[in-house]
């Protein structure tokens, strides 16, 4: 249990770390929809539209880095098996 | 003689017809219309829009500087990227948008009036209302008409555009926004910006 526990820790700070370079390595907040800039041609004028996708953030990685550290803190109430 | 008399009447009533103040409608079938936030906050700004403008404004290209009018901003249109700091905005903790469901600024009179060809740069004073609360705020603005270009913009139709740039700031606590609070997460001042585009269809 305790290794088990080690091992989901390390995978969740491991992949979280990882998903979070891979999507940017956005360190403002977490983004739910991402802004897109439209011009329109005629008056020249700049509007916003928004689209669904999501951004990682520094609240994200903190988060999940925070959870792997509860489930490592929790392994150490495990004793290891016998060798 | 009477015939140059009618053409003569006819000739000033034509002009007078031309020369007419326009109402422009700022309902925009394109969506770009919109209005702009912006506040300091520790990590990164706060940005955001909101993109349902409406309402109207009286504006004589003869006369720039007679401009009346009010735009209107649906609340519940405001948008940042975030959607839970969005849920948190429109609550009733800070905008109150089931409450307050609009924001409005209604131009009262126009001061320093330049004109350049198309382009008139003012100062504008009017009453500007947020979360049920009007204030008094003179607001720097540029308006550019664009004589017959409605057609550009929306096909089909005919009429003239009318362009309306403005940026200022207002604070916060002056409309009851968490007044002196959370200044450390967020600033009590806000940037708005306003770049709409209103059509007056002939």
């Amino acid at each position: 249990m305790k290794k088990a526990l080690r091992i989901v820790a390390a995978i969740l700070a491991a992949g979280s770390i990882i998903f979070w370079a891979v999507t940017g390595a956005n360190r403002g907040w977490t983004k739910t929809s991402v802004p897109k800039t439209i011009v329109d041609q005629v008056t020249g004028i700049e509007g916003v539209s928004y689209e669904k996708h999501f951004v990682p953030g520094v609240d994200f990685l903190g988060a999940a880095l925070l959870g792997a550290g509860v489930l490592t803190g929790a392994s150490f109430l495990f004793r290891s098996g016998p060798k | 003689m009477k015939t140059r008399l009618i053409t003569l009447v006819l000739m000033a009533l034509t002009c007078g017809v031309l020369a007419a103040p326009q109402t422009f409608d700022f309902k925009d079938p394109k969506g770009i219309n919109n209005a702009g936030f912006k506040l300091d906050a520790p990590l990164e700004s706060i940005n955001g829009s909101a993109s349902d403008v409406s309402g109207t404004v009286t504006f004589d290209s003869e006369n720039p500087g007679a401009t009346t009018g009010k735009i209107v901003v649906a609340t519940a249109s405001l948008m940042v990227p975030n959607s839970m700091q969005r849920g948190h905005m429109l609550s009733d903790k800070w905008l109150d948008a089931a409450k307050f469901p609009e924001i409005s600024f209604e131009a009262k009179e126009f001061k320093n009036v330049k004109t350049d060809g198309d382009n008139t740069t003012a100062d504008v004073t009017g009453t500007f209302t947020l979360k049920g609360i009007s204030k008094e705020l003179t607001v720097p603005v540029k308006l550019t008409y664009m004589k017959d270009k409605l057609g550009d913009r929306v096909p089909g139709q005919k009429g003239d555009l009318l362009v309306i740039r403005a940026g200022f700031t207002i604070n916060r606590g002056d409309f009851n926004i968490n007044p002196g609070q959370y200044e450390d997460k967020v600033s009590d001042t806000i940037e708005l910006t306003l770049s709409i585009a209103g059509a007056a269809p002939k």
